[in-house]
């Protein structure tokens, strides 16, 4: 296994990275390439941006964005929201993004995903999967079903057998976030986590609920092979940097920085 | 520190992740040109051959434009040369990707699938591994590097210094001849570690 990756993700809308609670009452973060650069100092493993208003608004993501952030960052950059078809994805791609994450376009026309890992490769390609447990207890009876539009939006698709057929399309990774857990800070949902890990190879990206480095450790165990959060960074609660030691100190492993290793 | 900010030549045959490279060499104070052009390729100072994608559509690239001799010719000269990811994959004779599809031939060896089957191994391999580099190696670093890949090489071509990494078993991270380097990874990525990598790449 590699170093569990930790993921501060960027919420854009209007150019501001903003965040709010189980995808609703946006509140202004602050500058996206300036969080992203900040975030990299402390170690950061990856940026992801996603442009939560896209979809929901009918446009592309801000290509802007995606290249003033491209500019000041050093390590792997994800961009997804309103990614409709391949040439918004090449966009992305020529703006600075390493990997794209399609999420409601894919349901759509799932062949979709084969043809953008024809194109640019299976590493490049990430399915989002927003899940919601069913009848909003989640994993209560076991299942999840996909939601879309931000999370206003039924589409009548089991979590873990689309993440499977994703997969199995071309997809390289899954971002995988629990509705429920979203920006409540009560800890990933494992269930979920555990269910999808069962039935694909590829990484997952554990996406909604951190509020601790505890929490990033019960992912990792849940079969996580990077952790999202946002919040808890954003807000101060957590450096990433801090949550990398506390992560060790919990038995996990992490990427060390460049100079601490070169030292050591 | 250098007088004169150096010029890197960056191979362009596909779109994508063409921007990470170019920013990553930008803010190390490069002037950064891309081409397709197989004079240009043959005359750059220094030339980056990045890759992402599926081994065939890359090889198809680089014949559409007709590189393939320029390309191999540089790299058998010794001239100032970067190979990333994919880039690494076509220097190599193949690729069990695409059997039949011949790559650049320049390492003696052909790129192989991670180990099927195997438990607890994700495929592609995404995130950070440890590289440590044989004695010998002048460019590449030890440290924690960005892989993003499925295929890889693992045996050390003759002639080549091999940086080793682990991951399904051992494979090799990057090769270097001089100041011609094969790396796996991402040093456009890959944080300080790429920084300090592409520094050295810049001084060689």
């Amino acid at each position: 296994m590699l170093p569990v990756r930790i993921i501060p993700c960027l919420d854009v809308r209007d150019g501001r990275v903003v965040k709010g609670v189980k995808f609703r009452g946006l509140r202004d973060q602050g500058d996206p390439a300036e969080l992203a650069r900040a975030y990299e100092e402390q170690g950061a493993d990856e940026v992801v941006v996603l442009d939560v208003t896209a979809t929901t608004e009918a446009r592309g993501t801000r290509l802007d964005t995606v290249a003033a952030v491209r500019a000041r960052l050093s390590v792997p950059l994800t961009v997804g929201g309103g990614i409709g078809g391949i040439e918004d994805a090449a966009a992305l791609l020529e703006a600075g993004a390493d990997k794209v994450a399609v999420n409601t376009a894919a349901l759509r026309r799932p062949e979709l995903l084969s043809e953008l890992a024809a194109r640019f490769g299976s590493q490049c390609v990430v399915v989002s999967i927003d899940a919601l447990g069913h009848g909003g207890a989640p994993g209560g009876d076991g299942g999840y079903e996909v939601v879309v539009r931000s999370g206003t939006e039924r589409v009548a698709r089991d979590a873990i057998a689309w993440a499977r057929e994703a997969v199995d399309r071309g997809a390289g990774e899954i971002l995988l976030t629990s509705i429920d857990r979203d920006g409540t800070r009560s800890g990933y949902e494992l269930t979920l986590l555990r269910a999808v890990r069962s039935v694909v190879r590829v990484p997952i990206v554990a996406s909604g609920g951190a509020d601790s480095p505890a929490h990033m450790a019960d992912a990792v165990g849940a079969g996580a092979d990077a952790v999202l959060a946002a919040s808890i960074f954003h807000q101060g609660n957590w450096t990433v940097e801090g949550v990398k030691e506390a992560l060790a100190r919990l038995g996990v492993a992490v990427r060390p920085g460049y100079r601490e290793e070169v030292s050591a | 520190m250098r007088e004169v900010a150096p010029t890197v030549t960056v191979v362009r045959t596909s779109t994508a992740n063409l921007a990470s490279v170019l920013t990553g060499f930008e803010r190390l104070g490069c002037r950064v040109r891309t081409t397709a052009d197989p004079h240009k390729v043959t005359r750059a100072g220094r030339l980056v051959l990045p890759g992402v994608g599926a081994f065939a559509a890359a090889r198809r690239a680089i014949d559409a434009h007709g590189l393939a001799d320029a390309l191999r010719d540089r790299l058998d000269r010794g001239h100032p040369t970067l190979g990333i990811c994919l880039g690494m994959q076509l220097m190599a004779s193949g690729s069990e990707e695409a059997p039949g599809v011949p790559g650049l031939g320049v390492l003696d060896c052909v790129a192989g699938n991670y180990e099927s089957g195997e438990e607890g191994w994700r495929v592609p391999q995404m995130g950070w591994n440890l590289v440590a580099p044989d004695e010998g190696c002048e460019i590449v670093p030890r440290g924690y590097a960005y892989f993003a890949n499925s295929y890889r090489l693992t045996t050390a071509p003759d002639g080549w210094h091999p940086v080793w990494c682990e991951y399904a078993g051992r494979f090799l991270a990057a090769v270097e001849r001089g100041p011609v380097v094969g790396c796996q990874f991402h040093p456009e990525l890959s944080g300080d570690y790429g920084r300090a990598l592409l520094t050295r790449w810049l001084e060689a």
